[in-house]
């Protein structure tokens, strides 16, 4: 017991600039006026220069948010949002948009360098790929010229507003329709910028495609939205990061990201979201509230969804599967590490339609202070999903005893030949293993970022290899600051 | 280098070490022997900071510094090792990445260079080697399916990459068969100096076939109520510890 | 907090007109207490679908039942014997028929002394404190809309009370008869069950439908279980096919008590058993088991909730559901370790048999943790037969229908072997062989 005192204590200890990406940046900003109405959502509109049909769409999400009650049931809690005392719209001022990396604004370069992204060494040591998007627009996205070569599309979904109308039009709101949920609908109305990408029958994307979030002006909601689609026979892995500077005032993220898998196509989607979480108090922290969801449409389709959450006031996401293509396959992978004051609601549905689906949950939460950590998630067999097959796994790790880990799965069948197998463990962090690693020399907090990676271990193994090591690190830095 | 004076330690209120008193110079193998109940892994864990016990009154020297006042990982880092009784299964977390962690944090602590990853597993060939552990073990999780053989043979291999001043093997011979017993004591051996120090904690004699002690202690109710030489340890073989319970109480 | 749709007819509307013909009248506070309750089941009405714990079961086919002004008050039937499960002379029995006690079908002769079994309609009259101080022991009607409904209406049911240290070296055999042969009717029954300190008693409970007709039974047990005392609580659902059966029993553990239970439905159109059970002090703990086996169209719905309010309590669950033809279950099964209550075991698992395509299965199996130093785990599964132990089988020779059958049986009897007074465990394989017809 008295270690995990000490821990607990050596946290409160602690002061929050564990946070390393709390800074902001000083930069002209181009921002619609405070508040939302259809005045708003027309202007956004306008501002993206979009065709008629989007904002007619934009507009019905709208009216149908303005119905729609708050999401209830999920186990959080937080002050009602005033929708109104928020921007919609942010962007850096630039007269245009920079054709090049070279007409980047030099002071955004630097940020994101800061942040562990420098856009130009990217572009020519590492092989990834990278559309940074900063506060409401996309300002930068690299190899693109590379990919173009294998007749991959990857650009912000603005451009591909733009330049691919068809595949947007065809395919945006195919998974999550507007109504979908409050947030998803607000999303619809308001979403600014984010990113897109096709890949092509057969084409293996050569390079992993990452996306950079990081929301830098006050008051500003950020509402991104990204549509993946993987033609037939296509692969593509494609990584999320997020980060916000520290702020008292709780800032709404509310995201949709679309997956599109036909025939034989995998996408393979990581998010490491590490938001600023708030101080110790709770005061400040983003609200992240995001509906993620992929339709396996094909048969032999998968969808593979692995998440690092860290980070964030209040989280509010269930990446999920829809498996209608026969033998399709869903995978969530899903570590989600609360502390001081932080609250996350999280998990996944897997919805088996097709015969032969397979779906695996592996959920690893982690609490710590006074957060509250839930896993959420529904596993649902279809009368028609013959041979289906289901494993889930949920482990919850406490640490002190002012925490709550709670499991709240949903297992639905209707079809005998599914096979559903559901597992659910709480523990808390042993004292034998501590005592253990530290008699080998390492020390308290060391040893805590130890037991708990090995804790993670399944699901870091998941993340790209070029990540799983920053992965670790985010892991390890927030349990000195919020572990510890 | 250890000099215990004195050590009285509690446990939940309950007096478990009653004033024990014992010197170690280096290079000498110390044995303590005891019924179950006499304080012997409570010493091992008074030496080596486990939480969980009080200490009432006495000190515990190593090497002329107050140990009881550190955290276990900075007495780690004075040299002290503790085989465990029963190894600790840490799951997810590789015997290497284990390993090199500790190894770095006991040279950071000394002042000395951190290794890089070649650098390691230049070291960990070398003891692997030394000590015939096969390399598989390596890539396991720490003790997770491990054999209670190779649980504490596991163990001896991070006392030989740790390279401590003063190995302490809480009844390491628990649960073994023969043929572990000897591996385990064969590389206790490999590693002895003129300049390290063993002390060995078991109920048993059969260990000491192996690893002969300099001194044994008989401890009994908290107490050290006899010392001598190994011949001790025969002769406790044959005659049990009723003399000697009924000597403390 | 939406308003529930109100769905409570007959009940409100007869209240007022009945009220005084229900036992306990002559007791002001006896009709505070419905009054009261009354009061909260208008409000809240019957559960529905939009509430979290009845999301998966559907009261609206309690409206088939076509309750009348007149099935509030139950007619008796004629029935000369009960349908004993133990042999004559080895248990005390009580027997209910429509509800009512029967004096003459019961047999409590010999009860040791500091025992009370009684019926809690005459003992309402006789003894009113002493239903009174139990009654007040679980007044919590609020959120509880059966329950409220059952406070309202509760006509009779079981009272058992050991004073500390007795010991009820029989089993307590409660035979519940009903049939709807003279008219359609719903029954409130309510049955008050205290242990004292360092007590014992074990009861066989079984609840039997005559005939296909149609009834309503809405059962609410009161139990509290004083430090060290030990009930044995295992019962059979065997309601008339037509029939709604929904039993609340809502439990109060003291420390180092011991609740045993076991429950076995097979009987009612759509049944839902749900247990709340509090351990509220260290050494408490409680075993909820129990097998359901549903075909047709019937609905069964299990929910429990276990409060872990104290250090070193524990709870374990083992449910085993088997779903033929059109059949539905339902599994909640939610563990709460609540701030302080450190060094709790709860461990809970709830597998299920799908023997068809139409057959479904709704489990919600649910881990709410504040406390840190706990080890708590669910698990839950569904699927069918296991294909190679079906071959196995019938290359042994067996029809491929008693292969299937022998291996439920062996499903179930995985959960019947939970069964603490281990002489009972019999009894209930036998009930799953009829069922399984083997």
């Amino acid at each position: 017991m008295a270690a995990t005192v000490e821990t607990v204590d050596q946290v409160r200890a602690l002061a929050d600039d564990k946070y390393k990406y709390g800074f902001v940046t000083d930069i002209e900003a181009d921002t619609a006026p405070k508040g939302l109405d259809e005045s708003t959502v027309r202007f956004i509109s306008a501002k993206k220069e979009e065709p008629e049909w989007l904002l007619e769409w934009r507009l019905k999400a709208y009216r149908q948010w303005l119905t729609m009650p708050e999401p209830e049931w999920a186990k959080v809690d937080f002050p009602a949002i005033d929708y109104q005392d928020a921007y919609y719209f942010s962007a850096p001022k630039t007269t245009e948009a920079p054709k090049s990396l070279d007409e980047v604004d030099p002071e955004l370069l630097r940020t994101y360098e800061k942040l562990g992204i420098p856009l130009r060494e990217q572009e020519m040591l590492a092989g990834v790929a990278v559309d940074a998007v900063f506060d409401s627009v996309s300002v930068a996205t690299t190899f693109r010229h590379k990919l173009a070569e294998k007749g991959v599309i990857f650009c912000s979904i603005s451009e591909a507003i733009k330049d691919y109308p068809d595949l947007v039009k065809k395919y945006l709101g195919s998974v999550v329709p507007y109504g979908d949920n409050k947030h998803a609908c607000l999303n619809s109305a308001v979403f600014t910028d984010g990113s897109f990408v096709y890949i092509p029958k057969g084409v293996r994307c050569p390079m992993e495609l990452s996306t950079y979030f990081r929301i830098n002006a006050a008051n500003t909601g950020q509402f991104e939205r990204t549509l993946i689609i993987a033609d037939e026979g296509s692969y593509v892995s494609y990584l999320e990061g997020c980060t916000a500077p520290m702020r008292d005032e709780n800032q709404l993220h509310a995201a949709v990201v679309e997956l599109i898998v036909l025939d034989d196509a995998e996408i393979k989607y990581s998010t490491v979201q590490n938001w600023y979480p708030g101080d110790e108090n709770g005061v400040g922290g983003i609200y992240n509230f995001v509906t993620k969801r992929g339709a396996c449409r094909g048969k032999n389709s998968k969808i593979s969804w692995t998440q690092v959450e860290t980070g964030s006031a209040v989280t509010w996401k269930y990446p999920s599967c829809i498996l209608q293509g026969d033998n399709s396959v869903g995978e969530f992978y899903s570590i989600a590490i609360t502390n001081n004051m932080q609250q996350a609601d999280t998990g996944t549905k897997m919805i088996h339609l097709g015969k032969n689906t397979t779906s695996r949950i592996i959920a690893k939460g982690i609490s710590a202070g006074k957060s509250q950590s839930t896993y959420r998630g529904l596993v649902r067999m279809g009368a028609k999903a013959k041979g289906a097959r289901n494993y889930t796994q949920c482990d919850s790790l406490l640490i002190g005893d002012k925490c709550g880990a709670h499991t709240v799965p949903y297992i639905e069948s209707r079809n005998s030949s599914a096979q559903i197998e559901h597992e659910a463990t709480t523990s808390k962090i042993s004292e034998d293993q501590l005592f253990y690693c530290r008699q080998r020399g390492i020390g308290e907090e060391d040893a805590v970022a130890l037991v708990v990676n090995g804790f993670c271990r399944e699901v870091l193994q998941q993340l790209p290899m070029e990540f799983a090591v920053e992965a670790q690190k985010l892991v390890g830095i927030s349990l000195e600051g919020s572990v510890g | 280098m250890l000099e215990i004076k004195n050590l009285h330690a509690d446990v939940e209120g309950k007096a478990i070490l009653r004033g024990i008193n014992l010197t170690i110079q280096p290079g000498e193998v110390h044995a303590i022997m005891g019924p179950n109940g006499s304080g012997k892994s409570t010493l091992a864990h008074v030496i080596s900071g486990r939480d969980g016990y009080d200490v009432t009154e006495g000190e515990v020297l190593y090497h002329g510094k107050n140990i009881l006042e550190m955290e276990p990982e900075e007495r780690a880092g004075e040299g002290v090792f503790l085989a465990f009784q029963y190894p600790v299964e840490i799951p997810g977390v590789t015997n290497t990445t284990f390993m090199k962690e500790a190894l770095n944090s006991i040279r950071k602590y000394r002042g000395e260079d951190e290794l890089d990853a070649m650098q390691f597993m230049k070291v960990i060939r070398e003891k692997t080697k030394q000590l015939g552990v096969s390399n598989d073990m390596l890539k396991r999780a720490v003790n997770v399916g491990f054999s209670g053989g190779e649980k504490k043979r596991n163990d001896i291999l991070q006392m030989a990459i740790l390279e401590p001043s003063l190995a302490i093997l809480d009844e390491t011979d628990s649960g073994l068969d023969i043929d572990a017993l000897k591996t385990v004591a064969d590389g206790v051996n490999l590693l002895r100096s003129p300049e390290n120090a063993t002390l060995v904690i078991t109920h048993y004699q059969r260990l000491l076939d192996y690893i002969v002690p300099d001194f044994v202690h008989v401890l009994a109710k908290g107490r050290i109520v006899k010392s001598g030489d190994k011949t001790l340890a025969q002769e406790l073989e044959k005659k049990g510890y009723a003399e000697f319970t009924d000597q403390a109480a | 907090m939406k308003q529930d749709n109100v769905m409570t007819t007959p009940f409100v509307s007869q209240y007022d007109n009945l009220k005084q013909a229900l036992p306990g009248y002559s007791q002001p506070w006896m009709t505070t207490l419905r009054d009261r309750a009354m009061e909260s089941f208008t409000q809240a009405g019957l559960p529905t679908q939009r509430r979290e714990s009845w999301k998966y079961t559907n009261l609206r086919g309690l409206q088939q039942l076509e309750l009348t002004e007149r099935a509030l008050e139950p007619q008796p039937i004629s029935i000369d014997r009960a349908p004993s499960l133990l042999p004559e002379g080895t248990a005390h029995r009580v027997v209910f028929v429509n509800g009512g006690f029967r004096p003459d079908l019961s047999d409590l002769a010999g009860l040791p002394e500091g025992v009370i079994v009684g019926s809690v309609a005459d003992l309402a009259e006789r003894e009113p404190q002493r239903v009174e101080a139990l009654l007040a022991a679980h007044s919590d009607v609020e959120d509880q809309p059966l329950v409220a409904l059952n406070t309202a209406f509760m006509r009779d049911g079981l009272l058992l009370e050991l004073e500390a240290g007795r010991k009820l070296d029989r089993v307590l055999e409660v035979i519940h008869v009903n049939s709807a042969e003279n008219g359609v009717f719903a029954h409130n029954a309510r049955n008050l069950i205290s242990l004292g300190a360092g007590s014992e008693a074990t009861i066989l409970e079984h609840h039997t439908g005559l005939n296909g007709t149609a009834y309503y039974i809405n059962a609410a047990n009161d139990m509290t279980l004083a430090e060290d005392a030990t009930l044995r609580h295992y019962r059979i659902q065997a309601e008339g096919t037509n029939a709604v059966h929904t039993s609340t029993m809502n439990g109060h553990l003291s420390g180092n008590s011991f609740y045993d239970g076991y429950t076995l439905s097979i009987g009612a159109a759509l049944s839902r058993n749900e247990t709340n059970m509090k351990l509220t002090a260290a050494g408490a703990r409680c075993h909820l088991n129990g097998g359901y086996l549903m075909r047709d169209k019937q609905h069964c719905d299990t929910t429990t909730v276990v409060d872990h309010l104290s250090p070193q309590t524990s709870c374990r669950e083992v449910f085993k559901g088997v779903l033929d033809d059109r059949s539905r279950g339902v599994f909640q099964g939610r563990i709460v370790v609540h701030p302080e209550a450190q060094q709790t075991d709860g461990h809970q698992l709830n597998k299920v048999l799908l023997l068809t395509d139409t057959a479904e299965i709704n489990a919600k199996p649910e881990l709410e943790i504040y406390a840190d130093d706990v080890k708590c785990s669910h698990g839950c599964s569904a699927g069918e037969v296991d294909h190679d132990a079906l071959f196995y089988l019938r290359s042994r020779g067996l029809s491929e229908t008693s292969a299937k059958a022998l291996l439920i049986q062996a499903f179930l009897a995985e959960s019947v072997s939970e069964i603490g007074k281990e002489e009972l465990q019999d009894l209930f394989l036998e009930k799953i062989s009829d069922w399984l017809a083997i």
